[in-house]
């Protein structure tokens, strides 16, 4: 029915969707205010450019790569402990960044797990700091979002076409051309852009595996002016550098860019009738098996070093947490504000041209926006003041649009089908997202709640601009625990961020799904 | 009198017009091949798809740009008539308070209903645990309460084996009959229409005719409707 679209007032949408343009655009024009150009890039903004992009087609090109047979051997196994596995593989999206990071150093580090056995054998042992660090850490968190995404895609293929191919006795080469590879040429470019404009915008990582002039990213080049040297005009030149490299890649992916969609589906592998012999399987179960410990082990490193340093825990981190729980929990109102008059605005339109300034967050870097937002209320008030809800309101909307993508397909769908029954009842307004809206979007709601409870919670980005001694966050106090070389503080702090947003996200996700019906 | 004066709906290339006067307390049928645009009429008088020309005069208003909550009409579609996470009792509710805040004679109307189409013992359960047939009693109740001039039906009963179906219709006549509302029914069968129908609105080729009295036209039909029955 396109003639009257349910009435969803579309005035509260457009103004929440002005909101987020206007955080965004003012942010930009503070910062092109203090940028001078004149001064121009010197040669360690250049080399910051050119780390950033050639890290990030890096980490892109080897996490799909290594994400296709990954995913074969998902789809095409049963074994037990798949399902959770499958479910595990989403677990990095929420997972702190400076949480794996102490993990990845636990095993791969200077004195990590690797370097022992290396070391053991008499072998060269490998530096994690620098370009192959930040990579690699892009690499576990990107990897798992690949394997996933691909992995949907496999199931995309219908099963009749596999039943077809065994009856055809096809081998496994030419089932590979006939069915898996068109569909890998679809999918796989679109994921590989996904992930370059992810870590396009990447700090924690670079923050803390990278550094010094040979691996430095923009967005780490924008922290180093600010925090080190105060150069805020030089801040908001790279700013504007950050914001046309990653903006404009960002529009670009945008077209190619896959549908994400949360589970569901990915537990039931496909009958297959192909590859059956000793040496495949083998292979299959030796690529999952591998996977899963690069997936696994930093974890298990963070839960067993962090259970030690529990007991070390300075109050100033318990007050951390609290914080940061604090922060998450007026990230998940702001989201809630922004995304729901915007989503029922976008939903009963047709076209998604709203859902573009959803990714606008996307493309805008968080410390370009704090940066911009800091010259703005900097002459007002002192900046630390506000690091706290600045923090809440900038990780909302660094979640917006996965949150959109989330909640518009199910609300269009809502809107589709129970439409003119709530008109024809006179159900408008505010009863309408009482009565219909809300309770059918429940599972949608809690999973998008948790996830921005979890980002914001493990959120190590603008609040490192802002902060003082006293307002911190838990991530921020992790990193500064590791500074310092309080490695065990740090692992009992990294341990209790760990629970803390895996926790969340499942007690909101839990809630949406609660006694879920029809 | 509701009356669709020079009326016209236009949906991309689709195109339907009618000019068609409905007496309340009659029962309608609209037929006619699939996509001519029964569906389309009964959305126009609903108010679901706007009017592109024309008017459509309830008594001696204008209700063109009424919403659809304020017209004098209900409707029950094809399916998706009961909110499935609302028990029966709120979704029956619903057709007395929009916001679902039923005082003690609201629900004691919504009892009432539920007892008049045999569902009063369901009506703490959602409607996925109802059968088919009993689902289509929840929405019939909802349609008791909101006791409007006009109950449109658009093939709700689709769905339903041919004894349940014909079960559903004869509680709507009773229905009807009781809440004195006139009633316009999309249909397929034939049986249908003798079996309730007093007047007839076929439905051909973007055009709805002006209705004719059921049994006269049924037993002689013109050519056009003769081809659509496929009656030698």
């Amino acid at each position: 029915m396109a003639g009257r679209a349910v009435s969803l007032s579309s005035k509260t949408g457009i103004g929440a969707a002005a909101l987020v343009v206007v955080l965004i655009l003012g942010a930009l024009l503070a910062v092109l205010s203090r940028a001078e150009v004149g001064s121009g890039l010197g040669r360690a903004d250049w080399a910051a450019i050119r780390f950033t992009v050639w890290q990030a087609f890096l980490s892109a090109l080897i996490s799909t790569v290594l994400a296709i047979p990954v995913a074969r051997a998902l789809a095409r196994r049963r074994f037990p402990g798949r399902g959770l596995l499958v479910t595990l593989l989403g677990a990095p999206f929420i997972l702190p960044v400076i949480v794996a990071v102490l993990g990845l150093l636990t095993v791969f580090g200077r004195g990590g797990w690797v370097n022992q056995g290396l070391d053991a054998l008499g072998l060269p042992t490998l530096s994690i700091y620098g370009l192959h660090g930040v990579v690699l850490a892009h690499v576990f968190f990107n990897l798992p979002l690949a394997t996933r995404l691909i992995l949907q895609g496999w199931h995309s293929i219908p099963a009749e076409r596999f039943r077809l191919a065994a009856q055809l006795r096809l081998t496994p080469r030419a089932t590979f051309r006939t069915l898996e590879w068109p569909m890998l040429r679809q999918v796989v470019p679109g994921i590989a852009a996904l992930i370059f404009v992810i870590c396009l915008t990447s700090f924690a990582v670079a923050l803390t595996l990278g550094g010094g002039p040979r691996a430095t990213t923009i967005e780490l080049a924008i922290y180093q002016a600010f925090r080190f040297d105060f150069d805020l005009s030089r801040a908001a030149l790279l700013s504007v550098v950050q914001l046309i490299v990653a903006g404009g890649a960002a529009v670009v992916a945008l077209w190619i860019i896959p549908q994400v969609s949360i589970g569901g589906g990915l537990d039931r592998p496909v009958q297959r009738w192909d590859a059956r012999r000793g040496l495949q399987r083998a292979m299959d179960a030796g690529v999952i098996a591998l996977a899963a410990a690069f997936l696994l082990l930093p974890l298990a490193a963070v839960v067993w070093r962090g259970v030690n340093g529990l007991p070390l825990l300075p109050v100033s981190v318990w007050q951390a947490a609290g914080m940061s729980v604090f922060v998450a929990v007026i990230s998940v109102g702001v989201l809630l504000a922004l995304a729901l008059p915007m989503a029922g605005w976008i939903a009963t339109r047709r076209a998604g041209g709203v859902e573009a300034i959803g990714l606008l967050g996307l493309s805008a870097s968080p410390l370009m926006i704090g940066t911009g937002w800091f010259i703005l209320v900097n002459p007002v008030i002192n900046p630390a003041d506000v690091a706290l809800p600045v923090t809440a309101l900038v990780n909302a909307m660094m979640a917006l649009p996965f949150c959109l993508r989330i909640i518009v397909p199910r609300l269009r769908e809502t809107v589709q089908d129970y439409g003119r029954l709530a008109q024809t009842l006179g159900v408008t307004g505010w009863p309408l997202w009482r009565i219909v809206i809300l309770p059918r979007m429940r599972g949608q709601l809690g999973f998008a709640t948790g996830l921005t409870a979890a980002l914001s919670i493990g959120d190590l980005g603008v609040i490192t601009l802002f902060a003082d001694q006293e307002r911190v966050t838990l991530p921020l106090q992790m990193y500064r625990l590791m500074g310092s070389y309080q490695m065990d503080a740090a692992a009992g702090a990294a341990l209790l961020l760990l629970v803390l947003a895996l926790g969340v996200f499942w007690l909101c996700d839990k809630g949406g799904r609660g006694d879920a019906e029809a | 009198m509701l009356r669709l004066e020079n009326a016209q709906v236009k949906q991309g290339r689709f195109a339907m017009s009618a000019d068609i006067a409905l007496e309340r307390g009659q029962k309608y049928a609209v037929i006619g091949p699939s996509g001519a645009g029964k569906s389309t009429l009964l959305n126009a008088l609903c108010g679901f798809v706007p009017l592109a020309t024309g008017r459509l005069i309830w008594n001696e208003d204008d209700i063109t740009q009424a919403a659809p909550g304020a017209r004098p009409m209900t409707m029950l579609f094809q399916d998706n008539n009961l909110f499935p996470h609302l028990t029966v009792a709120q979704n029956v509710g619903l057709g007395l308070r929009p916001d679902l805040k039923v005082s003690k004679r609201d629900l004691d109307k919504v009892n009432d209903a539920l007892q008049r189409v045999g569902l009063l013992d369901q009506a703490d359960k959602r409607p996925g645990a109802l059968s088919g047939g009993q689902q289509s009693r929840a929405a019939l109740a909802r349609v008791l309460v909101q006791a409007r001039e006009w109950v449109l039906l658009d093939e709700p009963f689709a769905a339903l084996g041919p004894a349940l179906r014909a079960e559903m219709l004869d509680l709507v006549q009773d229905l009807v009959a009781e809440t004195r509302a006139g009633l316009i029914m999309v249909t397929h069968a034939p049986e249908d229409v003798r079996r309730i129908a007093d007047q007839v609105i076929f439905v051909a080729e973007g055009r709805a005719h002006a209705p004719e009295p059921a049994a006269a036209l049924m037993d002689n039909p013109p050519p056009a409707l003769r081809e659509y029955l496929g009656a030698g």
